[in-house]
């Protein structure tokens, strides 16, 4: 597909790294992180990395420009650009060829861009600034890359700050600011991680279009193998800093030799046994809710929902459809100014406060960043055994055989876990402690808001496992916001869709997952990447057959 | 135990000599009585008498023993500071996690208090209420600790609307917990290094302060023994050339640089600076 025509594995080889070794500091010493990986990419050539988080994608990908984060560093091996050695290249040459020859993207654009200079202003600084283009050239050629990257008025947009545009234009731009001196090589690191699955098939596609009419070498760092798939041309799969299997991108999803690729590849495939419909009367009822912040616009709008005893509902939507905020206003934490909340066919008081501790000890919720969702403070035993002593009035030897009969059914040690603070603890156990504090209280409703979207999937996977058999022994009934419509595949009986505050559609999984869909739906559903190295090209080939 | 043994052997020398010099300090007004060779306000000889074999340091404007008044003045001046300073800090994170926790009016009417409370400056408004209250220990602990107190208000309530909107604060007020047990178990504990790092800082600008105004004649009252009033009862002395009531004045300064060393560190580790 690019635009010269030999096979890429007779190409020049761009980048070569041979045996990088990196160390990374912690409590003052220096612990080996990637142990002797080889990299060889050649011109024209999309390498995908992809491994869960600490296996060392990110660090090898910024390697390839011989820089290592503060706190890290390359304690062995060559790197090789171009046919220049960069491990002995002095630091002040390896600047100018950072920028100009080599450049990267990062997760969150957002982040990235100065949030006071123009969108053109930022895009033009490095060109001009390594002498590479003079000011009108490097606007003229913004405009360019703006329209094959298929951003709105590419005129106009670049004279936009950063706050005026969403999260997948920024993306983008930041795409056209790595473009912007014609390198020979890009890093991508996770460029679409932060993004809606719809917002999220835009930018790859536009990335995929200009990486190809620009023939430039790239690296394309993900943890979604689905998504590298449609990237990459070879796929390197990392862990703990080890290359565990590397091959042609096709090649290894058709047929993958190690068992972690295995795992990798199946990962979306646990479906939850099949149920009927709700029996008996529903558990709460949420009717006609309107909802918004202080004196602004409405962010939920005659939104009614209904939860039924032991069964799961699925709340999707993108981000901004109001799908926390009605987890916020079931809770009472933001009062509805229209409509009514009932739990057990009684309606509630809308705010927290009004509300009796008997009721508040049948709802409870996990959310989605267990790191912010845990005092650093405090101790498991702390943290898992105040519900019990609150609700429940546990003390003592009580309490404490409570808190470990809990560990075990999240499947921890209790001797190993309960004296430890959560720093201590990695995401995925940090998300089970959330879990017990939350069955600690014995709740007949437990409120997830995205509680998988933090986890690498292998994690979150074990995660929507345990919270499934949760609810087979235990009988709670979950409500569950996601934007991962394969959370919702795999957990969900009844499945609620919202766009800009609104319900869309609603019913049992089944009816709304196969079609006719409503047109909002179809997008989402559409939008979920799959193992497929042909899915995003037939996808757009569908939308535009539709126009 | 072995965390605080570990630390304090990687602890730079600045520290481990600010920490001798409050231990120090600390061992003197604990043992003032043991140790002083006089009683506190005893006349024992002649007026200004200079450092010799009977009066090691000499003695003051009425003939009571340098040394140990000097001894005795470690145990007053920094009792009492030390105990503004917890007040101060007890009034100051109170108001300030009730505020950042409540919001609203709450947060509004103290703010404003504070706002103008420091807006005179302090030790005019300390002489001023002083004058009006009378010059008793007790009020004088009242009046600087809630002169104080503004201080640690602003900075444990920027600190705590950090920590307020915390997922586990929301899961805490979502189980129905009370006030109090948000702001000591949720709060408090996370907010703890910037605070204790400040109680250093203000433990030595209140010691200054009650300096400042017993050396005006409104802080601690004669015949306790106070370093601030020596600096002043004695001052002639130095037109003639002798060091002598420049003493009081150096163990100010020594103990305000060993805690200040201390704070820094401490400051430093809490922060997660590195070099």
């Amino acid at each position: 597909m690019s635009m010269d025509q030999t096979a890429p594995e007779q190409r020049e080889v761009l980048v070569e790294m041979r045996g990088l070794r990196i160390e990374g500091q912690s409590e003052d010493q220096w612990n080996e992180i990637v142990h002797g990986v080889d990299v060889t990419l050649r011109r024209g050539e999309v390498l995908g990395m992809i491994g869960e988080s600490g296996a060392g994608k990110s660090t090898i990908g910024l390697a390839s420009m011989a820089f290592a984060r503060p706190g890290c560093r390359i304690s062995g091996g060559t790197v090789t650009f171009d046919g220049m050695d960069l491990t002995a290249m002095p630091e002040a040459e390896k600047r100018k060829l950072r920028g100009t020859q080599i450049a990267y993207v990062a997760q969150s654009a957002a982040a990235s861009f100065n949030p006071a200079h123009r969108l053109i202003d930022q895009y033009s600084e490095m060109p001009v600034q390594h002498g590479v283009l003079d000011r009108a050239t490097a606007e003229t050629d913004a405009v360019d890359l703006f329209r094959r990257l298929k951003l709105p008025e590419p005129e106009t947009i670049g004279f936009r700050y950063p706050h005026q545009v969403s999260g997948g234009q920024l993306q983008r731009a930041m795409t056209a600011m790595a473009m912007s001196c014609k390198p020979d090589l890009i890093i991508f690191d996770e460029p679409t991680t932060a993004l809606d699955v719809t917002t999220q098939i835009e930018v790859l596609a536009a990335i995929r279009d200009v990486v190809e009419q620009f023939d430039t070498a790239a690296i394309y760092i993900a943890h979604d193998l689905a998504v590298v798939a449609q990237m990459a041309d070879r796929i390197m799969v990392l862990r703990h800093g080890n290359l565990v299997e590397e091959g042609d991108a096709r090649a290894m999803l058709a047929n993958p030799r190690e068992e972690y690729t295995r795992q990798l590849l199946s990962v979306r495939s646990f479906r939850k046994a099949a149920t009927g419909d709700a029996e008996q009367a529903p558990l709460l009822k949420v009717e006609g809710v309107t909802a918004s912040y202080g004196s602004g616009p409405k962010v939920l709008d005659d939104v009614s929902v209904e939860i039924g005893h032991a069964r799961t509902v699925a709340v999707v939507g993108e981000s901004g459809s109001g799908k926390s905020t009605l987890a916020r206003v079931i809770t009472g934490l933001l009062p509805l100014s229209e409509g009514s909340v009932s739990y057990k066919g009684e309606v509630q008081p809308p705010r927290l406060k009004d509300r009796g501790r008997g009721h508040l000890q049948t709802m409870q919720m996990i959310y989605q960043m267990p790191d912010t969702a845990l005092n650093p403070k405090q101790r498991i035993r702390e943290i898992i055994g105040r519900p019990l002593s609150f609700y429940l009035g546990m003390t003592g030897a009580k309490r404490e055989e409570r808190t470990r009969e809990l560990l075990s059914l999240i499947e921890l040690e209790p001797d190993d876990y309960i004296d430890r603070l959560p720093g201590e603890l990695s995401g995925g156990q940090k998300q089970r402690i959330c879990i017990a504090r939350a069955l600690a209280a014995e709740p007949e409703l437990i409120i997830c808001d995205e509680v998988t979207s933090a986890l690498d999937q292998l994690v979150a996977e074990e995660v929507l496992k345990l919270l499934q058999k949760l609810q087979d022994d235990l009988h709670v009934s979950y409500m569950f916001i996601t934007h991962d419509l394969a959370t919702v595949r795999a957990i969900a009986d009844d499945v609620v869709v919202m766009l800009q505050g609104k319900v869309v559609e609603s019913g049992p999984k089944d009816e709304v997952m196969t079609p006719p869909h409503h047109d909002y739906t179809e997008l989402l559903l559409s939008s979920v990447p799959e193992m497929d190295p042909d899915w995003l090209t037939r996808v757009l080939e569908t939308r535009q057959a539709r126009g | 135990m072995d965390a605080i043994v570990k630390s304090l052997r990687k602890a730079p020398p600045t520290a481990l000599f600010g920490m001798l010099v409050i231990l120090f300090y600390v061992f003197l007004a604990i043992f003032a009585p043991v140790i002083s060779p006089h009683g506190e306000t005893e006349i024992v000889g002649d007026q200004f008498e200079p450092w010799g074999d009977a009066f090691w340091l000499g003695t003051d404007n009425l003939g009571r023993d340098m040394a140990t008044r000097l001894i005795y003045g470690a145990r007053n001046t920094i009792g009492i500071a030390f105990v503004t300073t917890c007040l101060a800090f007890a009034i100051g994170i109170t108001m300030g996690f009730l505020a950042s926790t409540l919001g609203g009016w709450v947060d509004q009417l103290a703010s404003r208090v504070v706002d103008i409370l420091m807006a005179i400056p302090s030790l005019i408004f300390g002489l001023l209420l002083l004058s009006i209250f009378g010059t008793s220990v007790l009020s004088l602990i009242i009046i600087i600790a809630v002169l104080d107190s503004t201080r640690v208000y602003r900075l444990s309530r920027a600190v705590s609307q950090g920590i307020v909107v915390m997922d586990y604060v929301e899961v805490s007020r979502l189980r129905g917990e009370g006030l109090w047990y948000i702001m000591r178990h949720e709060i408090l504990p996370n907010a703890m290094a910037p605070l204790v790092a400040e109680f250093g800082l203000r433990f030595c600008f209140v010691f200054l302060f009650i300096s400042a105004l017993s050396f005006l004649g409104l802080g601690i009252q004669p015949p306790t023994a106070d370093w601030g009033s020596m600096v002043r009862d004695n001052a002639t002395l130095i037109t003639f050339g002798d060091l002598t009531p420049l003493l009081p004045a150096a163990s100010i300064a020594l103990l305000t640089v060993g805690v200040n060393f201390v704070v820094d560190w401490f400051l430093h580790k809490s922060s997660g600076l590195r070099e």
